[in-house]
């Protein structure tokens, strides 16, 4: 399966990666290839497999629902780039 | 042409833990912000998340709750995408294998009618933080004490016809996980939002039409209106022979409109993937069975129980049923004064109403249910009047004491003592010689009619305190 410039150029805004247009090129023939790679995985008979979500043979501990965490937000907020009245303060989101 | 809406909600329900989905921060709702965050939910490097056993056991109360297929082996997944308020950058939520499948519950409509409409599935995740646009000198507010609260994701199927089932809906679907106590149902505090699915497809067709989602809508009001200004939207686009385009649309209380989300808002590929974090849930049939054990009485059980073994009306049943408060409360006054029909109406008309009226909740309620059904043993007993009984309740709610200690206080008690009251009727029927005559000369039909003057005369001289069948009665043998 080949992918397309344009799909790298999306698939790219949608994880905010800046690619260098020179790069783009280069970096689509490599995904491709290992996209190939996919294919020959793909094709493999997998009926009656069961669809694996972790490769370790265990399942998920579960912990009792009680409150163990502190107010610690001063130190978290120490190194934060700019806080006021309590909050983390970024680039404006919406117009 | 004429168009049928078909509508599928989506409801984010709050689970009523303590702590969060994925670390033992607090959850408690409008604490300092950020006091409640920590280092898991600000997604410091290294930190993991470990799963909140009381989210599981929620998210299995509901699905059996709604009769489905609980997931034994449960997975999450990160759902990707890139917002301020969510600081690792994905969601870990729930994609191909959900912990609640497939299920069905009934929903009351207005007319007192039942329908039943399905879930697709229900999962769980963790909710995002609250970013505020206002006032920070064009910089935008992060709070992340909501990050990491659990959420129930419960996706309908596309049964809903209009606004009015959509709303019964969340009704049902508020009163039932209220019922189980897996979420306090504040909707105001945003526990329970909504999305909404609407399309509309010419009347009688089977296929669906394209459809607009709406976002984030968080009342029982706001539902109806975005619901029916939608439906105004796309008919009008339609009916011009236009298309609808798909589309995430926002609805607007203030201008009672929706309109569409920038592009910029909308990240539609959210390259779900396994949460390697994560191990899968495993979900025996002894935990399901241990939980089924200790289910409530649901509302829906309740409400047909309500109808057999009081002879309930479907509306009264529906009222009653409404909230487990509410229920036991109503129970509580009907074995009080054994009379489930009166003991229904007071609950509805006169407790809801002083309710209603002073904003209170039931947990607020000055008059207890053994109270108000000691005050309707009166009524039963013929000690007072129905009207009589209002006054009554009126000074219970204002913590004057019980039905007993204020009849007598006030000197209420029912007349029923044949002399005296025949000394009022004597007065009324001399005080009034001209009805008197107009009664002598009309005929059986027009009697009964004029009778009810006298009786309304007796009862004001003895300040309704007369008992009405007695009153009735030495009227039918005076007026001769």
């Amino acid at each position: 399966m080949a992918i397309e410039q344009d799909e790298i150029e999306k698939i790219a805004e949608l994880a905010r990666i800046r690619i260098a247009p020179d790069q783009i090129g280069q970096l689509t023939r490599r995904i491709t290839d290992i996209l190939g790679m996919v294919d020959q995985l793909q094709a493999v008979d997998t009926q009656g497999v069961e669809p694996m979500a972790n490769p370790l043979d265990a399942v998920q501990r579960l912990r009792a629902d009680e409150v163990t965490e502190e107010n610690r937000r001063e130190a978290y907020q120490a190194i934060a780039p700019a806080v006021e009245n309590g909050l983390y303060l970024v680039p404006r989101v919406v117009e | 042409m004429q168009w049928e809406t078909v509508i599928g909600l989506e409801v984010h329900l709050q689970l009523a833990t303590r702590s969060k989905i994925f670390s033992g921060s607090a959850t408690t709702f409008g604490a300092e912000p950020n006091t409640q965050a920590s280092a898991v939910d600000l997604a410091m490097p290294g930190m993991l998340p470990v799963l909140n056993a009381k989210a599981v056991r929620y998210a299995v109360m509901f699905g059996l709750g709604i009769g489905a297929e609980i997931g034994h082996r449960s997975v999450f997944d990160r759902k990707n995408y890139f917002y301020p308020d969510l600081p690792k950058g994905y969601q870990i939520s729930q994609f191909e294998a959900p912990i609640v499948g497939r299920g069905v519950f009934e929903i009351q409509l207005e007319d007192g009618s039942a329908r039943n409409i399905g879930i697709t599935r229900a999962h769980l995740e963790e909710d995002a933080g609250k970013s505020l646009h206002e006032d920070f000198h064009g910089q935008t507010g992060i709070d992340l004490n909501r990050a990491g609260t659990p959420l129930l994701e419960i996706v309908s199927e596309p049964d809903l016809r209009n606004a009015a089932e959509a709303v019964a809906y969340l009704k049902a679907l508020h009163s039932l996980v209220t019922y189980l106590g897996i979420s306090d149902g504040n909707m105001a505090e945003g526990s329970m939002r909504c999305d909404i699915n609407i399309s509309l497809r010419p009347m009688g067709s089977e296929t669906l039409g394209t459809r607009a989602e709406i976002k984030n809508v968080n009342s029982f009001r706001f539902v109806e209106k975005a619901i029916r200004h939608e439906i105004e939207r796309q008919s009008e686009i339609l009916e011009d022979g236009g298309r609808i385009v798909q589309e995430t649309r926002l609805y607007d209380a203030d201008l009672d409109e929706t309109r569409p989300m920038r592009s910029k808002e909308v990240a539609n590929d959210y390259r779900y993937f396994p949460e390697p974090d994560l191990l899968p849930v495993v979900i025996d049939d002894a935990y399901i069975a241990a939980i089924r054990a200790e289910l409530p009485e649901l509302p829906t059980q309740k409400r047909h129980r309500f109808i057999e073994q009081y002879g309930l009306g479907s509306y009264d049943a529906n009222v009653l049923a409404d909230s487990r408060e509410l229920a036991d409360y109503f129970e509580a006054v009907v074995s009080a004064c054994g009379d489930a029909k009166i003991a229904a109406n007071w609950v509805q008309v006169e407790l809801l109403g002083q309710l209603n009226r002073g904003e209170l909740a039931l947990g607020d309620c000055p008059v207890s249910a053994p109270a108000l059904g000691g005050l309707i043993a009166r009524i039963l007993d013929n000690s007072i009047s129905g009207k009589i009984a209002k006054q009554v309740f009126e000074a219970m709610w204002q913590g004057e004491g019980s039905a007993d200690e204020i009849i007598e206080a006030r000197g209420l008690k029912q007349v029923s003592d044949s002399g005296a009251l025949e000394a009022m009727v004597d007065q009324v029927i001399a005080a009034n010689a001209g009805q008197v005559e107009q009664y002598l000369a009309a005929d059986e039909d027009r009697r009964k009619k004029l009778v009810g003057f006298f009786v309304g005369q007796v009862m004001k001289l003895s300040k309704g305190q007369a008992n009405p069948q007695m009153v009735n009665q030495l009227l039918a043998k005076k007026l001769v």
